[in-house]
């Protein structure tokens, strides 16, 4: 997981070097092999813009449109790549701007630096312009923050804010920078941080939970795995086939986890969860053994805790010990990088099928298939679903593209139907639940991975909360291709309404621009499409189209996503209708 | 484990860093957890700050309590304890009117009875100290309010454990 560094002869400056302390902050950048970094400039972090502007052939700073977008630009960079994204903004204003997007990676475990200027160090405390304590505010939301106001402290900061954030859980990390300790000037050298006293990022692997765990696996009638991002984050995805396909477990992903292993699979059994697959969900209820690998037991995973997984011995393997019993009793907690963990676990497994264990999903799978699935992948009636929109961008992209998705019925419907051929392809906000995510974590993954095709898909919600946006897809010639799964509502919030408010849709009817205008406005190339026959044309226009691309799709009014289940009702009461 | 609820102390070894007070005060306002007292001081060991933390919750959240203190980057270490794993005292300074010293003739017996002591006297008021168990201080409170108490504080609790807690250890073990 460690970042590219540019050149080698920066990584570490041994001699010292008298420069300001916002050279230093771009040479603590350079060493540590940031490229790029999402931004908006501001009064009390110019001078570092200053140096941005003298380093600009060797670092590049994108001007988002809000210092919201910078954070999720920053947090697409990261997910698509596993490096530290980082975002810059001034203080006051900028810095507070940035906190949505610092709990969205906090929730999420992304590794994130967030640089903020602040108001010199003599103005601290007197409410001076733009003056806001970003320290105090960040705390709950970040993994570590710091203020500096001497020059000298920049390098040991910055070093230990990359260290934090890419080690161990990763997570978000804000330094703030007063103005005075921009401009002084210090002898710099820059170390590499290697390590924080009271800090222990990866726990130790005890062999003896391993083993104990392995036991468990292999006296199992009935385990089911359940997977998360930490297989991802651990970058295990071999390590994990290799497990799930030796003991031949039956495995369900939390949204997060999506694409370790491909969604062709034969052993990847769906998505866990309030939207997740029938089986997996139903089944979770009724499998002897439940293994747990780096995932947290979310709210919206288990649904009631009273009824979660009563039946099953738990194993639990995830890297913060904090996690173990937190949710969920364990019967034997695995500590660990999951890299490490699956590798100690899989000799210890015993090669294994289980075809009636298996039939059980593969029955439970047809049910919703008549229920659900059929009905939103071929549809008779008129309205298009936002399911064939995905199947058709399956079709079409080969199941190769990173899906990046805003939060909603459409972000539902994504994860259960886009192919996940490949890791790191499943992008959206799954903790914080963040409308507004997706356009700019789009730009994000698009410039960390401009070989791959990028599709931002959002609804006609969400989409507007940063849409501005655009304009940064625009100057950067970012090459994201845009769908909007229009319904005019927004549609979770409706589907809730319809379900358990008698229909009372308060506040969830949108009158929606033209948004084709509004691409075009960019100088987007864009079309709409409101015919099932025009769908597949569209697509392809889209996929051959060189750069941005936008597509409205403007799918039925009141569809609804199932499987559901209702909040605080148990995982096996998933509803299929 | 026990489900009951009942008082922990709460040890947090930690680095002295501006902030971390906040961080940490911040995991239990969050979950809606009263801290019965809090006290921040210098540790055994230089340049490590030591936490102690009163909190009445149950076994199963408090150990929670602790994975999510111990999360923080700065924290190096945290404990729980019951009541009886601990050697523990608290302290309170009473602040009287000097007439009762000769009004009052017990009062110089109940400060002497109570192990407590005059830290100061000048004409208009006089100062008692006491340090020990909250119940201690509980009675010496009840009976001097029948006097009347000008001003009165209670520190938090402070705390060193019966077993040892090897952050010491912990530290070396960084520096190899």
């Amino acid at each position: 997981m460690d970042t590219k560094t540019i050149k080698k002869e920066t990584n570490t400056t041994q001699t010292t070097e008298r420069i300001s302390g916002s050279e230093a902050v771009i040479r603590c950048l350079l060493a540590e092999g940031v490229d790029i970094l999402y931004g908006y400039p501001g009064g009390a972090i110019m001078p570092v813009y200053d140096e941005l502007y003298k380093y600009q052939d060797k670092i590049h700073h994108v001007l988002t449109r809000h210092e919201q977008g910078a954070t999720h630009s920053a947090q697409g960079y990261a997910r698509i790549s596993g490096k530290v994204g980082v975002a810059i903004a001034t203080s006051g204003p900028g810095a507070t701007n940035l906190i949505t997007g610092i709990a969205d990676a906090q929730i999420d475990s992304t590794p994130m630096v967030c640089i903020t200027g602040q108001v010199a160090s003599h103005l601290l405390g007197s409410d001076a312009f733009q003056e806001t304590d970003i320290v105090g505010i960040s705390t709950p939301v970040t993994k570590w923050n710091c203020q500096v106001t001497k020059a000298s402290q920049i390098p040991e900061a910055m070093a230990k804010a990359f260290y934090i954030a890419r080690s161990g859980r990763p997570g978000p990390v804000l330094i703030d920078i007063t103005k005075d300790a921009q401009f002084e000037e210090f002898d710099f050298k820059y170390e590499k941080c290697k390590g924080v006293r009271s800090y222990i990022p990866i726990p130790k692997l005890d062999q003896t939970s391993v083993e104990a765990a392995a036991k468990l696996i292999n006296a199992a009638k009935k385990p089911m795995i359940v997977w998360g991002q930490g297989v991802i984050l651990g970058e295990a995805e071999a390590e994990f086939k290799a497990v799930v396909e030796k003991a031949g477990i039956p495995s369900a992903w939390t949204i997060l986890g999506a694409g370790a292993i491909p969604t062709s699979h034969p052993l990847n059994i769906g998505m866990v969860g309030m939207h997740g697959n029938y089986a997996p969900n139903v089944l979770t209820n009724d499998c002897d053994v439940l293994i747990a690998i780096g995932m947290r037991f979310d709210d919206r995973v288990t649904g009631s805790l009273s009824t979660y997984a009563k039946q099953a011995k738990v194993i639990h393997f995830d890297i913060d010990p904090a996690e173990i019993d937190k949710n969920v009793k364990t019967d034997v907690a695995v500590l660990g990088d999951s890299k490490e963990s699956l590798a100690a676990l899989l000799p210890l497994l015993e090669e294994k099928t289980y075809p009636e264990w298996h039939q059980k999903f593969k029955d439970l799978y047809a049910i919703e298939y008549e229920k659900v699935i059929k009905h939103d992948l071929h549809p008779t009636k008129e309205g298009l679903t936002m399911a064939e929109v995905l199947k058709e961008i399956n079709i079409q992209t080969k199941g190769d593209a990173a899906i990046v998705t805003d939060v909603g019925q459409h972000q539902m419907i994504a994860c259960r139907y886009a192919n996940f051929n490949k890791t790191r392809s499943n992008i959206t906000s799954g903790g914080l639940g963040t409308m507004g995510f997706g356009l700019p974590a789009a730009i994000g993954a698009k410039m960390a991975a401009p070989d791959r095709e990028v599709i931002s898909i959002s609804g006609d919600g969400g989409y507007q909360m940063t849409i501005q946006e655009l304009g940064t897809i625009f100057q950067q010639k970012a090459g994201v291709k845009i769908v909007v799964l229009n319904n005019e509502f927004l549609g979770m919030v409706r589907q809730w309404q319809e379900m358990f408010f008698d229909r009372r849709y308060a506040s969830t009817e949108m009158t929606n621009p033209d948004f084709v205008a509004i691409a075009k406005g960019y100088f987007i190339p864009a079309e709409k499409v409101t015919k099932r026959e025009d769908l597949k044309d569209a697509v392809a226009k889209m996929i051959n189209t060189d750069g941005p691309y936008f597509l409205e799709v403007c799918v039925e009014k009141e569809g609804k996503v199932f499987p559901m289940i209702p909040t605080g009702a148990s995982v096996s009461e998933v509803r299929l209708e | 484990m026990s489900a009951e609820k009942q008082l922990y102390t709460v040890s947090v070894y930690t680095e002295n860093n501006i902030g971390l007070l906040n961080r940490i005060s911040a995991i239990f306002q969050r979950r809606h957890i009263n801290i019965e007292s809090l006290n921040t001081s210098p540790s055994e060991i230089e340049s490590v700050s030591r936490f102690t933390i009163v909190i009445n919750m149950t076994e199963d959240n408090i150990k929670k309590i602790i994975g999510q203190i111990e999360k923080q980057v700065e924290v190096i270490k945290a404990y729980y304890h019951t009541e009886d794993e601990i050697i523990y005292q608290e302290s309170c300074i009473f602040k009287m009117r000097s007439a009762l010293l000769f009004d009052e003739r017990q009062i110089q017996n109940i400060i002497k009875e109570s192990n407590a002591r005059i830290v100061t006297v000048n004409r208009e008021f006089f100062v008692i100290e006491k340090s020990g168990r909250k119940e201690e201080i509980e009675l010496l409170h009840r009976e001097l309010s029948a006097f009347g108490i000008m001003q009165f504080t209670r520190s938090g609790r402070i705390a060193v454990s019966k077993e040892e807690m090897k952050i010491s250890t912990m530290l070396e073990a960084f520096q190899h």
